[in-house]
């Protein structure tokens, strides 16, 4: 068994915001991330597979194919878009960077090859001093 | 407790099977399978697990650990042509998986019976790519 991470990078922008809240408590639990017309970030995704080294090509992975379903429902889904009002599924979430990786995972686990390893983890980052890690198993 | 200590060095490679193609090769492994090879930063993060020395507070004497990563990986890897000038990469293809697992077979003796073991090893081939192994775990 061995694991391979890769990274990904897509720049888009959000806000935190819950609307049960009042202005003032958003205020207050979000800070600045709650400034009214949002602010962006370059984010990074990190998709962590697990599984076995292949005899004949020596890799756990085959990195193009892995690259091709990412990009197209991760990286080219968000990237430069506004992820409150752009995307669908914040309609009813809170777009934080937690959530945020929770429905990256979630794209990608739901259309995951069989013939992939196994999807380990999802890590993302907003800036370099945090990162948030969705582990497959909970 | 985990302790890591990072090595770097630097090496080419060639990512290709001999027994297909060079169309095939290229299919599968990109721009990686040049003929002539291409060439790494690799950085390489060595976490053994213990417990820390009731007498020094040490999990393991980092000066020996760095002399374990330089002798075994460093000093026979570092601007070298993997395929070329390391063993068993005239045979295994050099894949990052492939180097990690190498990596891991000359470091674990090392750790066979000492105060602590070697726990895992990450190997980044870039900033946006890297492997761990845990020796199969």
């Amino acid at each position: 068994m061995i694991q391979l991470t890769r990274a990904y990078f897509f720049s888009a922008s959000h806000r935190l915001h819950v609307p049960q809240f009042s202005d003032e408590k958003n205020q207050a639990l979000f800070g600045k991330c709650n400034n009214p017309h949002g602010h962006g970030h370059n984010y990074r995704v990190e998709i962590c597979v697990k599984g076995e080294i292949d005899p004949m090509s020596g890799r756990v992975v085959d990195l193009a194919a892995m690259d091709s379903l990412v990009n197209d429902r991760v990286v080219k889904y968000f990237d430069h878009k506004y992820i409150n009002q752009d995307m669908p599924e914040f309609k009813t979430l809170v777009a934080t960077t937690e959530v945020l990786g929770e429905v990256i995972h979630e794209r990608l686990s739901t259309v995951w090859p069989k013939d992939f390893p196994t999807l380990d983890k999802v890590g993302i980052q907003e800036t370099k001093r945090n990162r948030f890690t969705i582990p497959s198993s909970k | 407790m985990f302790i890591t200590r990072r090595a770097e060095f630097s090496a080419s490679h060639i990512c290709s099977n001999p027994a297909l193609t060079t169309e095939q090769n290229l299919a599968v492994y990109g721009p990686a399978a040049n003929a002539n090879g291409h060439g790494h930063n690799f950085v390489l993060e060595v976490t053994l697990a213990g417990e820390p020395d009731p007498v020094t507070g040490m999990v393991y004497d980092l000066k020996d650990l760095k002399d374990i990563m330089n002798q075994e990986v460093v000093d026979p890897m570092d601007h070298r042509h993997l395929n070329y000038e390391v063993k068993p990469f005239d045979k295994v293809i050099p894949t990052t998986e492939n180097l990690a697992v190498e990596i891991w077979k000359r470091l674990n003796p090392h750790f066979s019976s000492g105060p602590a073991k070697l726990y895992s090893i990450r190997l980044y081939e870039t900033d946006d790519i890297f492997v761990d192994y845990r020796g199969g775990q």
